[in-house]
């Protein structure tokens, strides 16, 4: 499986979306938040690209930021990239959702919520799902016990 | 219709004819019983290549003691919301009728607790109390899957009784009586042979009846628990098992008068021919159970009214033109022309038959 | 007159004999039809991602026994993987070829439970579980040789195994190997055809492609509805580029396509544990990794083929000894999507049978 260089994608999809890339590797491709959804699309629709498959969403709690990780994948054309979007608020972070995109986002985007506290706009059934629904806190931040 | 005389020899007349017998019939039903649930566990055990219950007592064998005991100690859980008195009758109402069934069932010659001469007639209409029974059980738990459990089964014993009654009016005309004795003295051939298609028509609707493999989805472990019985606990639970395994051995006993033979047989007496079958049917019950999938309700009523229904109609219109237009001709030709009929119309309804609906739209 | 009927909700769970762990479905049911479903669960949750961030590299791998308890080995070995791409640690051959060993056989046992345990919610009482477990036991003893282990093996170390498989570990594997192939083939003639068991799974509880690709299933799942991925074969890792495999598929993604196709994988386990076994080098099993490991600064995700879909591990170190973020992509959490979409419309025991088909175990959807 080929790893795409996030270099190389940043200047095409600079070209589409200006101002959408914070910054890019040839490991991963940084993205603005507000752009998450046009981008994602992109990288979805676009017959060479043709990312189709989500294999993953994770979250890291960098104190300063919390960072969300997309793994896609192409099965048609077996190359994947890992593209990787920031959120700098503490209380009541909030990003776009991309169920609408990849439906495998739906139960990993609650565990986030659940977990972290980003709440996903657009996702129709934001609940906590590994913990139980009084629960107070959000136990994977790092400021947490 | 009046009762048969009974044999002018019996010391104490007509009371310690049925004394006796009903004694013999508890004893038989409940000691049998025991055995059955033993030999069911040990051949299950084998059949799945591990060795079944083997400590208590030489082989298991006090292994049906061990669990009586072990019932009959158990706390008897009542749900808070269930109807009491309901809760209560249900298991009474379900074992009743299996003990009254062997009334009629010919031990030996001569040996029957009352020879009525409509004696089929009334197992068909006994052996139906029991749903009742099992209906009032899911009921009376106020557990929507007890509910759900008694429900199919009602479903599920409505629809087979036709076929099953309709083998059974097969077996009747060849023996020209309704009466169990009558039956078995008119088997030269064991109507096996001649009636090949309403035994198995018989034996698979009575599979369904009793709640059997592979049709036990009413108690199916995996689905609903344990279906009606779920919230039973106790004496009453092993109530319940008593009328499984009575029915079951009630079947046996049927399906051995009806088409085996009952208690004819040469060299050994009568009644160690009749427990030879029963336990050879037993056995193959044991055999199905082990070795099957279960159906579904909707491939369970589709079985019942799709294959069954229109093949005992058959039967019952090819065993009653044989009737009427070869009177004379030899039995063993009907016999391999019956069998040849099975095979072409079991394969020939397999082909046209579907099993159950697919998905429903919703 | 007509007769009033309304749906009834019922919890099935999360007790219960059949669900293969503690799961909630809150199902609403109009007579016998599924009209809704809505999964629950989290039962299970111990909160492993949050546990791992206080131990050290080496003492993660427990925890992640504990994630599929029924195939520990490939938990570990994606772990391992993900820690060694992290710390660019390199693995000496022999060890490459027992971790490969291991895995497969793993891959095998995990297989068997979860056939078994779909005939089993078919209704076929207890028969076909009772054989597989038996075959499972001389695998089981083989793990033992291997690691005095029979469940939670925390076998694979950064940098190799943890030790040596003994002297008596080949030739048992090879006369396991050889009787295998025997008793495969038994179980499947006995149940492929059964006309009881194609009523009840074919056609029941269908994935179609597309959805399956949306939803990103993986494994056993996926390759039913007819889509060739197996990352042994896309992004192959440790020495599987060396060994020649078929990916079985399915055609239309029912319930008899995801028994069959596992049928066939374990089938290929055995293909790849025969070459494994043939060419296992001498040498030494671990190489020299340091016991607190300080791996530098930056991330890492490593993928395998596990049992039930694609196992990811998804490291980041910030250079100290206990991982800063450790997350566990489980397959079957992201399978269980489209559970709702396979239900409705079936019948209350379809569901049960179509739960069990996707092989599911909750410890790991619930971490």
């Amino acid at each position: 499986m080929t790893v795409l260089s996030g270099e190389e994608l940043a200047h095409q999809i600079e070209k589409k979306f200006p101002k959408s890339i914070i910054e890019s590797s040839p490991e991963c491709l940084v993205v603005d938040s507000g752009f998450l959804l046009g981008v994602a699309a992109y990288l979805k629709k676009t017959p060479r690209l043709d990312f189709d498959y989500l294999s993953a969403i994770t979250a890291v709690d960098y104190l300063d930021y919390f960072e969300v990780i997309y793994q896609l994948t192409s099965l048609r054309r077996n190359h994947s990239l890992v593209v990787k979007t920031r959120c700098y608020r503490r209380d009541n972070p909030s990003l776009p959702s991309v169920v609408s995109l990849w439906r495998s986002a739906d139960f990993q985007e609650r565990e986030i919520y659940d977990l972290f506290g980003i709440s996903f706009e657009g996702h129709p059934n934001l609940k906590r799902i590994v913990l139980w629904d009084g629960f107070q806190g959000h136990p994977l931040r790092k400021d947490y016990l | 219709m009046a009762m048969q005389m009974l044999p002018p020899d019996w010391p104490g007349g007509f009371w310690a004819h049925w004394a006796v017998f009903v004694v013999i019939i508890f004893v038989f039903v409940l000691g049998v019983m025991m055995v059955a649930l033993w030999f069911e566990r040990r051949a299950m055990a084998i059949m799945q290549a591990r060795l079944g219950p083997n400590r208590t007592g030489p082989f298991g064998l006090l292994q049906p003691v061990a669990d009586a005991i072990k019932l009959l100690l158990k706390e008897d859980i009542v749900p808070a919301k269930g109807d009491k008195l309901v809760h209560w009758l249900a298991p009474v109402v379900v074992v009743a009728p299996v003990l009254m069934l062997f009334a009629v069932v010919p031990f030996q010659g001569g040996a029957i607790l009352a020879d009525l001469n409509i004696g089929i007639l009334y197992i068909v209409a006994i052996s139906s109390v029991a749903t009742v029974g099992i209906f009032m059980a899911g009921w009376a738990s106020n557990n929507k899957y007890s509910l759900l459990g008694a429900m199919r089964l009602v479903a599920s014993v409505v629809s087979y009784e036709i076929p099953v009654v309709l083998s059974i009016i097969g077996v009747v005309l060849l023996a020209g009586s309704l009466s169990m004795q009558q039956i078995v003295l008119a088997q030269d051939i064991p109507f096996i042979l001649l009636q090949p298609l309403g035994f198995l028509l018989f034996f698979i609707g009575a599979l369904a009846e009793i709640n059997r493999a592979p049709f036990d989805l009413m108690e199916a472990d995996s689905e609903i628990v344990a279906g009606f019985h779920t919230e039973y606990s106790g004496i009453k639970w092993s109530l319940f098992f008593l009328g499984e395994y009575g029915e079951a051995l009630a079947v046996s006993a049927i399906v051995t008068t009806l088409f085996l033979g009952g208690w004819r047989g040469p060299v050994l007496p009568p009644w160690l021919w009749f427990l030879a079958k029963v336990g050879l049917v037993f056995f193959v019950m044991v055999w199905i159970r082990t070795t099957v999938p279960r159906v579904r309700i909707d491939q369970l009523m589709a079985l019942a009214w799709k294959f069954l229904f229109p093949l005992a109609l058959l039967n019952l219109l090819i065993t009653a033109v044989e009737i009427l237009v070869w009177p004379a001709v030899s039995p063993w030709v009907m016999v391999a022309v019956n069998i040849a009929i099975m095979f072409f119309l079991v394969l020939l309804w397999s082909k046209l038959f579907k099993l159950g609906w697919g998905r429903v739209e919703v | 007159m007509v007769i009033k009927t309304e749906p009834f909700v019922v919890n099935i769970g999360p007790v219960h004999p059949s669900t293969h762990g503690v799961f909630r479905m809150r199902t609403t049911l109009d007579g016998e039809v599924v009209v809704d479903m809505e999964p629950v669960f989290g039962y299970l949750h111990r909160g492993i991602e949050k546990l791992a961030e206080e131990r050290t590299y080496t003492g993660c791998i427990p925890l992640t026994d504990r994630l599929d308890y029924l195939a520990s080995m490939t938990n570990n070995f994606a772990y391992v993987l993900a820690v060694e791409k992290l710390a660019r640690i390199p693995v000496p051959e022999r060890a490459e070829y027992i971790r490969v060993i291991m895995a497969e056989l793993q891959r095998i046992a995990s297989h068997l439970i979860a056939v078994g345990a779909f005939l089993n919610d078919c209704g076929a009482f207890m028969t076909p579980i009772v054989y597989m477990i038996r075959e499972r036991e001389k695998i089981l003893d083989l793990f033992e040789m291997a690691c005095g282990q029979r469940l939670t093996y925390n076998y694979m170390r950064v940098g190799g195994v943890s030790q040596d498989v003994p002297e008596e570990f080949v030739p048992a594997l090879s006369k396991f190997l050889k009787v295998m192939p025997g008793w495969i083939d038994e179980y499947d003639q006995l149940l492929k055809e059964n006309e009881i068991l194609l009523a009840r799974a074919k056609g029941v509880g269908i994935l179609p492609k597309e959805l399956a690709i949306n939803i990103a299933a993986s494994g056993p799942v996926l390759r039913a509805s007819g889509v060739k991925w197996d990352i042994r074969r896309a992004d192959p890792y440790s020495i599987y580029d060396r060994f020649e495999f078929d990916i079985p598929t399915g055609s239309v993604g029912d319930c008899y396509d995801r028994y069959r196709v596992r049928v066939e994988e374990m089938r290929q386990s055995v293909r790849i544990l025969k070459q494994a076994l043939k060419d296992l080098p001498e040498g030494e099993v671990r190489s020299d990794v340091p016991h607190r490991l300080h791996p530098p600064v930056g991330e890492a995700y490593a993928h395998i083929e596990a049992p039930r879909g694609e196992l990811g591990f998804y490291l980041v170190s910030d250079g100290s000894i206990a991982p800063y973020r450790f997350h566990v992509r489980a397959p079957t959490l992201i399978n269980l999507t489209a559970l709702r979409d396979m239900m409705v419309g079936w019948k209350v025991a379809d569901l049960i049978i179509i739960f069990g088909s996707i092989d599911i175990c909750m410890a790991e959807v619930d971490r």
